[in-house]
């Protein structure tokens, strides 16, 4: 698992990546209300905004982390967008990516330096 | 941070564990760890303790009551002189140009008139009083803190603490003794819910809100919860849904003016604005403020175009506030529209990052108000 310091989670699972917010990021928002998620089948570009969440406070986007192309994306997170607040790193995810690029991975934190740069 | 006033209660925030925000100058609890969305639940369930002493608390005083009301009545376009003793009522500040400089509550105190006014406007509010009215002396309450107990359960803990509670009204005010402090207290609020304001003095505040956050139903409420329960009722914030350029009859604020101070009543006019105010009122406005339901999820908030149709080239208005009602499971908005589209189940168009989604005109409140009349 690495970490972005937008506050992404980056999973690697077979030939896909992943991609939720931390546990941390959800608490900073507060309740988590709307969940926009970008269209299957999109070719995505690092740093790109490509996911929209509302808390009761206010709006924030997500960036791509990687180039890719987004291959599915959590439909119940949209239908229910507590689930990123209840488990952000479990049933909260956001989307998954196939990255035209995979070492762009090595560019992110482990979980060590995450804790590091939020204590 | 050094720079922001404190309330009595700050540091009692901090031991709950709030995130402190600078709100209006002062230093001010936005939510507590309970979060926003069970704050604003509790709040409609149960009853919510909010901390509002950064409002202005002013002490009018005239020869009497009805001098100082005739002169108030000059800046404010509501019937104040023929309010009862120990009533309440909604208010504002109007200008020349018919706009509103403030809103507030007023009361009719027996010798005097207890106005509380916005935090961010109450420097102004009083020097202009002080400015403009002669023959009464203007006087703002620096030693009392304000709280406001609102929710279904509201009654039920304030009359533990002093059974007088339970007798009053809606927009009834009293002074009851409340944890041992002398407490003016007012049946009213600005949720939707039941409940009371409590101005007490500021050295007993800590005690008296720990006396009612020692009820199990009472939980403290910061200002995140409290701007999507005001949202929900319908109710104006300053400065966002009001302001110097918005005249009461665009704000659907015309029912807070008295038929006695309208065109045709015994007092009409006579007060900053009239002219611009009362035939707004009598010919209707070509803009009004209206309830706005975003018919999708993505909440739609403060600033938002809004469009008379999908395609529409040119803007009709905006969104003055909105965000996600908790209590309505849904987006909820209020905003302006020009006359032909401002009835109630009208589509418009509010365009979000680039895209266009449609609302639906609605009556406000969102949440059944819960008054006790």
């Amino acid at each position: 698992m690495k970490y972005t310091e937008e506050h992404e989670w980056l999973r690697p699972e077979d030939d896909l990546i992943v991609v939720g917010i931390t546990e941390h990021a959800t608490t900073q928002l507060g309740d988590i209300v709307f969940v926009e998620l970008p269209e299957v089948g999109a070719t995505v570009t690092k740093d790109d905004e490509i996911v929209v969440i509302e808390s009761v406070k206010a709006a924030s986007d997500i960036l791509a982390p990687l180039d890719g192309e987004i291959v599915e994306v959590n439909t119940a997170l949209a239908d229910n967008p507590a689930l990123a607040n209840e488990d952000a790193i479990g049933d909260g995810w956001f989307f998954k990516i196939k990255p035209s690029d995979p070492s762009q991975m090595d560019d992110y934190m482990d979980e060590a330096a995450y804790n590091a740069m939020i204590a | 941070m050094s720079d922001l006033h404190q309330t009595p209660l700050h540091a009692l925030h901090l031991s709950l564990g709030a995130k402190m925000v600078p709100f209006a100058g002062y230093d001010m609890p936005v939510q507590y760890p309970m979060g926003v969305l069970q704050e604003h639940l509790h709040t409609r369930a149960k009853a919510g303790l909010f901390d509002v002493s950064h409002m202005g608390q002013v002490r009018v005083t005239g020869a009497d009551y009805t001098s100082a009301a005739a002169a108030l009545e000059r800046l404010i376009p509501v019937d104040i002189l023929d309010l009862a003793e120990n009533r309440q009522r909604y208010g504002f500040f109007t200008n020349a140009a018919g706009g509103i400089r403030d809103d507030l509550m007023l009361a009719n105190r027996g010798d005097h008139v207890f106005i509380v006014v916005n935090a961010a406007c109450k420097a102004d509010d009083i020097a202009y009083m002080q400015a403009e009215l002669t023959g009464v002396s203007v006087t703002e309450i620096t030693d009392r803190a304000l709280l406001a107990l609102q929710g279904p359960a509201a009654e039920a803990v304030l009359r533990t603490l002093d059974p007088r509670a339970a007798d009053m009204r809606f927009m009834d005010v009293a002074t009851l003794t409340l944890a041992g402090a002398e407490c003016w207290v007012s049946r009213s609020g600005y949720t939707g819910e039941d409940g009371y304001e409590i101005s007490v003095p500021a050295d007993q505040a800590v005690a008296l809100a720990e006396a009612l956050l020692a009820h199990d139903d009472v939980a403290p409420i910061g200002l995140g919860a409290r701007d999507s329960l005001r949202l929900e009722a319908g109710l104006c914030l300053y400065g966002h849904d009001i302001d110097a350029g918005t005249n009461p009859a665009e704000a659907s604020l015309g029912w807070a003016i008295q038929k006695v101070r309208r065109a045709g009543g015994a007092r009409a006019g006579g007060f900053v604005g009239a002219e611009v105010i009362l035939p707004a009122l009598s010919e209707g406005a070509a803009r009004k403020r209206v309830g706005l339901l975003p018919q999708g999820r993505a909440p739609m908030r403060e600033g938002v175009p809004l469009f008379a149709s999908e395609d529409a080239a040119t803007p009709v208005g905006t969104i003055t506030s909105g965000g996600f009602g908790p209590t309505v499971g849904a987006p909820v908005a209020m905003g302006y529209l020009p006359t032909d589209l401002f009835a109630t189940g009208t589509t418009v168009w509010g365009e979000l990052r680039g895209k266009r989604l449609p609302l639906t005109v609605a009556a406000m409140p969102f949440t059944p108000a819960n008054f006790k009349r």
